[in-house]
């Protein structure tokens, strides 16, 4: 494992950039994960490590849901589509594996040509590893907007560990110059070695993870390692912050990783989603975000930090503006979304999700 | 002003002929209209049919038709206006010889809904509607017909069961038609216990899709052969109407009402000199009770939601002043496609020529037939009347 | 393969693009550059709100082909705020639950794939039960 043996630099970009709006979309179906354990365990709810996971319906996909939070983000942003120079979407489930989902949800926004639009991998960290080529790309005054989306449909190996938990959910946000921002990006910071705790190779329909090895060398050890060489660096501890969101892929995670960095379990109440909605992967941190922006005050301090298997974690030092109190309620707030609540059975889901074999 | 005469008719049983191909079907319907013709030969044939290019990937069928039936060299084209496209023939049929540049025209309608099964039957349906407004949301014909009958019997507080009469009165007439693919009558709780198939439609509502092909011979009345028999009654087309309305039913400006129907109906008695009430029966285009129900409605025989009280209180029956469907209509004898306005035309023929049997009309001498395009996006409306 | 066709449409499926009468302010939705009701030119784009109201509506069990992924499903007519009525699967929304005169919102989902699931993936209209921002 390597550790860092200098102190790195954060990047800031030259010209202070922020989040200027921010949307969430979680999809209205829920699956118990008693369900799963009914099929799968005898029943056994010991330990189950969510109450239940968002389920996209028939009709969605990456692209459907990231337009949905695109045009929240829009809503509270109050731009015109057509100031976007940029549509980026990290997924581990885009729709095709060949032509960007960024092109449809453009599109289907009223985005102009003139953009970029590829797709972003990172396992769970797509999103935000967008995030910051958007910082470098608004900071430097190439554009003045990017609309980021981390967004996913996550495909769970029946009767695996992870079908408990991999979920349907994401956020969009638009980066903007920090004078219009709701929330300013202070600096941020990302860690990335090549640890090989979870992948799917191509053609292969599920991933494949390493059990008790995505924990320590992985999840732990990238997530804290962002979070304190973020905050060693700006000389601040986690009292110094209102509130905090890690990346989610089950609730003890992010638990402890609260804790390993000395966050309370208040600091990290309002954007811990996963129990209710399970791990939305690319969607995970930045969604548990967007909560905590629906309820923030002026003035609030963030720490965000993503983790990405494979591995990395990008930690985010974030300042809630005055201008956030005008826009929270110019869209639905993820607690709306989590409150639009279908209960399914494991069989419907297995139909939803394409389990069933047809041909 | 010359009269055409309906010469000659023929027409095969409707049911799901697995072992009879297109060709087949429409000879034998052609043979034996040319046969009641008495020898008249053809100049020109103008088919009716709405799904063969799909079905049975076979487009092109007046030349198709022609060879098949022996009648190389004369003049062939297919009319198309999906379920009018029958209709549609016929009238083509009559502007030919009404314009004096045709003596003898061959109409034939041919419908083969059976060379497919599966979903690719429903699609395949769907090509009638709007491609790329209506049926790329998944919709189909019974859908467009379950949107009207839901709004209507929401808009007139029709109580359940409250279409039955149409499904009671075609099969108790079809009982009596020996080509019709059901011959037998219903009871009311049959119809009542019935399958939903698209809510608020049962599967009573929806006529049955069937193969079938049907014929007829028009001319002018001077070219008729010199051996007629007196004593047979010539049939005449004494109206001819073709209207349309927007394609799409989400386009129409009163949903309820068929202007199409409206328009050709109109039309044709205008130019058969006649008034409503001088009409003797009528085959109405029941591919689904409502319809029926519009096309009573917007036809002017009925007030507007009044056209299901008609076929409730028995007022469409053979006996009543304004039999419908006498011989079965689309629901008993079955839905075969564009071959439909022909299958119309022939019966009004037989009624008019009293040859009806236990479907018989007493002293029919005007009748009406209504060919429609999916929800009356297409009326084709004649007036047989008895010389 | 009908690429071209689903192309064509894209702003009209994506985002309700339609036109609006320059001459007597009609809403017209799909496009067709004549106004229907004055019947002079209308070629000014308008976008849509995507909101509206059931007008009608039935649930399909038979499916036509391509379309039997999410069957049943609840079709419906949809009279948009605006004034034109147009035709659209309602989903998130169980069919009971459909009632005439419901507000209903557009979203944008999968209609389905052109072929098989090696063709594109068409995406369009349908509407929700509005739901409060």
């Amino acid at each position: 494992m390597t550790t860092p043996t200098s102190s790195p630099s954060l990047l800031k970009p030259s010209r202070p950039v922020g989040f200027i709006g921010y949307g969430a979309y979680v999809p209205r179906y829920r699956l118990p994960a008693r369900e799963v354990a009914r099929v799968w365990t005898g029943g056994r709810v010991a330990g189950l490590p969510v109450k239940e996971k968002a389920v996209p319906g028939f009709d969605e996909d990456v692209i459907t849901m990231s337009i949905e939070a695109a045009k929240n983000a829009l809503a509270r942003a109050g731009i015109s589509p057509t100031e976007l120079r940029a549509v980026w979407i990290g997924s581990e489930s885009h729709p095709y594996a060949v032509k960007p989902s960024s092109t449809v949800v453009a599109e289907a926004i009223g985005a102009s040509a003139n953009i970029q639009a590829g797709d972003w991998e990172f396992a769970c960290k797509a999103g935000t590893e967008a995030i910051v080529a958007a910082m470098g790309f608004v900071g430097s005054k190439m554009a003045d907007y990017a609309l980021v989306i981390g967004m996913d449909t996550a495909q769970g190996k029946p009767g695996d560990a992870l079908e408990y938990t991999a979920a349907a959910g994401g956020a969009a946000y638009i980066i903007g110059p920090a004078e219009n921002a709701l929330v300013i990006i202070n600096a941020s910071y990302s860690y990335v070695t090549d640890t090989p705790d979870f992948w799917r190779r191509e053609y292969q329909k599920y991933p494949e993870h390493g059990v008790r090895f995505t924990g320590e060398p992985a999840y732990f050890h990238h997530i804290t390692t962002s979070a304190k060489t973020l905050m060693e660096t700006l000389g601040v501890t986690a009292k110094d912050y209102k509130w905090a969101v890690f990346h989610q892929p089950n609730t003890k995670f992010p638990q402890r990783a609260a804790q390993m960095l000395g966050f309370t379990p208040e600091q990290i109440a309002p954007g811990l989603l996963v129990p209710v909605i399970g791990n939305t992967y690319s969607g995970s941190s930045i969604l548990g975000l967007t909560a905590i922006l629906d309820i923030a005050q002026p003035g609030d301090r963030i720490l965000l930090a993503s983790f990405g298997s494979g591995a990395g974690s990008d930690a985010f030092d974030l300042t809630v503006t005055d201008r956030i109190t005008e826009r929270q309620g110019k869209a639905l707030k993820t607690q709306d979304y989590i409150a639009r609540r279908t209960e399914i059975d494991y069989a419907i889901y297995a139909r939803m999700r394409g389990i069933i074999t047809m041909k | 002003m010359t009269d055409i005469i309906i010469a000659g008719i023929g027409q095969t049983d409707v049911g799901e002929h697995w072992d009879i191909g297109l060709r087949e079907l429409a000879f034998t319907a052609i043979e034996a209209a040319l046969q009641d013709a008495g020898g008249l030969k053809p100049q020109a044939m103008y088919v009716g049919n709405m799904l063969a290019p799909n079905l049975s990937h076979q487009s092109h069928l007046g030349a198709l038709l022609a060879d098949f039936a022996g009648l190389t060299g004369i003049e062939a084209a297919t009319l198309e206006a999906a379920g009018a496209s029958g209709g549609a023939a016929l009238r083509q049929g009559y502007l030919a010889v009404k314009s004096g540049l045709v003596d003898v025209a061959l109409v034939v309608g041919v419908e083969k809904m059976t060379d497919q099964v599966g979903a690719g039957v429903e699609e395949a349906l769907a090509t009638a509607a709007d491609s790329d407004f209506e049926s790329v949301q998944g919709l189909t014909p019974s859908a467009q017909a379950a949107l009207l009958m839901q709004r209507y019997m929401f808009e007139y507080n029709v109580p359940a069961n409250g279409f039955a009469g149409f499904a009671l009165t075609a099969h108790a007439n079809g009982a009596g038609n020996p080509h019709a693919m059901f011959r037998k009558a219903i009871k009311p709780e049959t119809y009542q216990k019935a399958e939903p198939i698209t809510p608020p439609l049962n599967m009573f509502d929806a006529a049955p899709n069937a193969d079938g092909a049907a014929a007829l011979v028009l001319t002018r009345r001077d070219l008729l052969p010199a051996d007629w028999p007196a004593s047979r009654p010539l049939v005449k087309v004494a109206a001819s109407a073709n209207a349309s309305d927007t394609l799409a039913l989400h386009d129409r400006k009163d949903p309820l009402f068929f202007e199409a129907v409206y328009l050709a109906t109109r039309r044709a008695i205008k130019q058969a000199g006649i008034t409503l009430d001088q009409i003797d029966f009528l085959e109405y285009h029941d591919a689904f009770s409502i319809y029926a129900a519009l096309s009573l409605e917007s036809g002017g025989f009925a007030i507007r939601g009044a056209g299901w009280k008609m076929a409730a209180e028995g007022r469409i029956s053979l006996t009543s002043n304004l039999p419908c469907v006498t011989m079965g209509g689309l629901k008993a004898r079955g839905f075969a496609g564009g071959a439909t306005g022909v299958y119309q035309a022939v019966e009004a023929t037989t009624q008019l020529r009293g040859l009806a049997g236990a479907c018989q009309v007493k002293d029919a001498r005007v009748g009406m037939i209504q060919s429609l395009g999916g929800p009356a996006s297409t009326a084709v409306v004649h007036i047989l009347t008895r010389l | 393969m009908e690429i071209p066709r689903h192309w064509r449409l894209k702003q009209q499926r994506y985002a309700l693009m339609g036109e609006v009468c320059p001459h007597c302010d009609a809403k017209i939705f799909p496009p067709r550059d004549v106004c229907p009701e004055c019947k002079s030119e209308a070629k000014t784009p308008y976008a849509f709100s995507g909101r509206g109201e059931v007008y009608s509506y039935t649930t399909i069990y038979e499916a036509p082909s391509g379309y039997d992924a999410n069957a049943p499903y609840t079709v419906a007519l949809v009279k948009l705020n605006e004034g034109p009525m147009i035709t659209a699967q309602l989903t998130d929304v169980d069919a009971a639950e459909v009632q005439i005169g419901m507000p209903v919102e557009m979203v944008t989902r999968k209609m389905r794939d052109d072929g098989d699931e090696r063709g594109m993936i068409v995406y369009g209209y349908k509407f929700r039960p509005a739901v409060a921002a």
